[in-house]
């Protein structure tokens, strides 16, 4: 019998986890592509560390920051009344720092790919910065789009160290499928730990390989 | 008239640029590479600070920019990328059609941006510049990145955009013959001055610039065709200094004849039977040193100057001085429009 709740939680958290990303995270890496600030190497090794910290470092920190007594778990509680940790809320904000990179470097290597006299080009045309970005930018960066997509999706999906200090382990709130293979491990339950595990390797080698074909068909052209 | 004033600085490089140029017809910069050329222009766009164009951003400028390379956007059709200029200028009041048929690119609108040749590619983004109803058009060496083949395929254009005259255009250019086919007014830069300017004749004719010596020396004069002689294949053509024959049939009645220095030669008396077709009678204005075995003769021949460059021991030995009547002997003239 599969166990489907996990699996839908974590496509959930996955999906809004992206979709924040993308929105929060194109600005950024326009920014890193663009700038000749001193600050821009300081910007990029801070969103860079989620790939080589420990996630119990990061889940650490964010346990503290997010919890009842922290900055911005204490804000939460007054306005809300809810508490972040041991929330979906709480998964969604680790989740988006945890594969900031993973959506950042793709978009940022896609930008900074682009002719910058094509941009120019843009705005002598009459387009203002965020016209030129929209409409010239983003369009010419498809891949790059595509790469941190999956790249954010998938990486979300995978998250297990940070969601166990922040998110702990409720049914249907933080229980993504990560937690619920360990539970299953953890009570000698193999069958349904074989069951969600081969469920996500299909997932890992599909969306990669589907985005590796993209990418092979979009460099042929 | 137009203001240009910058002063920038870029590493060890300075750009100080003061003047004034025509508001209407083409201004041509000329300059070795180096000599600030696209600096000054990427500063009149409002790309590059500098101390006078703080105040406006480039989108409100409405200066058209032609680049070296097109600089079409891949993701759009020929025919959106000719728009996106328009729809970001209300103000548009040139007819996309006018432009689309100036530059004979009608069918090329529903093409993708990857199916053009460099000639047309360059074609579809001087009509996406033109679309947008500009003040002024800066044109940064348009043709340079052509081969010669396809710069053909572009030049008779820049010429009927010359004669339309319909927005004031800067172009830059280290090609002196571009200059001198495309340019009403002529900029000299040298190392982020202006080192001289002027009318395209009175600039061409000096001969204190290096820049205008060896192979930049001539001059340009304006010309009507009078007949043409087709046993011969000539046209001859009239200006105030005389008649010249060149070898070709030409549409146009007014033209624009180049003559290089190096394509005079003079003498005392009038050649008899030479195989040289142009001989004119000439008063010598000034002699200019150029190097060590060559001077520059500025030539007065009606109300118009040519140039010749002869050896300092011809000028010796036939005591050429200024004032003195001469013959000049014109081997080749180059026809333009």
């Amino acid at each position: 019998m599969m166990d489907f709740g996990p699996l839908w939680l974590s496509a959930q958290l996955a999906f809004v986890t992206t979709v924040i990303l993308i929105l929060l995270g194109a600005p950024i890496a326009w920014w890193l592509s663009q700038t000749r600030s001193r600050w821009q190497p300081v910007v990029q090794a801070i969103v860079a560390m989620p790939i080589v910290l420990p996630p119990t470092v990061l889940g650490f920190y964010l346990l503290v920051v997010l919890g009842p007594h922290g900055t911005i778990g204490g804000w939460w509680v007054r306005v809300t009344g809810d508490a972040l940790t041991f929330s979906f809320a709480g998964l969604v904000i680790a989740s988006c720092i945890y594969s900031l990179p993973f959506a950042v470097q793709p978009m940022q290597n896609a930008f900074e790919s682009l002719p910058r006299k094509n941009i120019e080009a843009a705005w002598t045309l009459g387009a203002s910065k965020l016209d030129a970005f929209l409409s010239v930018a983003v369009p010419l960066s498809t891949r790059g789009f595509v790469s941190a997509i999956v790249l954010s999706f998938a990486h979300t999906l995978g998250e297990f160290g940070v969601v166990l200090m922040v998110g702990g382990n409720i049914p249907g709130e933080t229980r993504v499928v990560s937690i619920a293979i360990y539970d299953h491990v953890e009570t000698l339950n193999y069958a349904a730990a074989h069951r969600l595990s081969l469920v996500l390797m299909l997932f890992a080698f599909v969306t990669l390989f589907g985005m590796f074909l993209i990418n092979r068909r979009w460099q042929a052209r | 008239m137009i203001k240009l004033k910058h002063s920038v600085q870029k590493g060890n490089f300075f750009l100080e640029v003061d003047t004034k140029i025509p508001g209407q017809g083409i201004t041509g910069v000329f300059g070795e590479s180096g000599s600030g050329k696209t600096m000054l222009l990427r500063c009149i766009a409002g790309l590059e600070p500098s101390t006078s164009n703080a105040s406006k951003p480039v989108h409100k400028r409405r200066i058209g920019y032609v680049f070296q390379e097109p600089q079409l956007f891949a993701h759009l059709s020929v025919k959106q990328n000719i728009e996106f200029g328009r729809r970001r200028n209300p103000e548009a009041t040139v007819s996309m059609d006018d432009v689309v048929g100036l530059l004979e690119i009608g069918d090329l609108l529903p093409r993708s941006i990857t199916d053009l040749s460099g000639g047309e590619a360059q074609r579809v983004s001087i009509a996406r510049v033109l679309c947008q109803s500009p003040r002024l058009i800066l044109m940064d060496e348009p043709l340079s990145a052509l081969d010669e083949r396809r710069r053909n395929d572009v030049l008779p254009y820049l010429d009927r955009l010359h004669a339309e005259s319909l927005v004031p255009i800067i172009y830059v250019s280290h090609n002196i013959d571009e200059i001198c086919r495309l340019s009403d007014h002529l900029l000299v830069l040298d190392s982020g001055k202006v080192i001289a300017e002027g009318g395209l004749q009175d600039t061409l004719s000096r001969t204190d610039l290096p820049q205008l010596r060896g192979r930049n020396a001539g001059a340009v004069v304006e010309a009507t065709q009078s007949r043409y002689d087709d046993e011969f294949d000539l046209t001859l053509f009239g200006f105030s200094g005389g008649e010249l024959w060149a070898p070709g049939r030409y549409d146009s009645s007014s033209v624009r004849l180049r003559i290089s220095a190096s394509d005079i030669s003079l003498s005392r008396v009038p050649a008899e039977s030479s195989t040289i077709l142009n001989i004119l009678a000439a008063t010598i204005e000034a002699t200019t040193s150029e190097s060590a075995a060559t001077e520059l003769v500025r030539l007065r021949l009606g109300n118009d100057i040519l140039l010749a460059r002869i050896t300092r021991r011809s000028l010796q030995q036939l005591g050429l001085q200024v004032g003195d009547k001469v013959f000049a002997q014109i081997k080749s003239v180059t026809v333009r429009r």
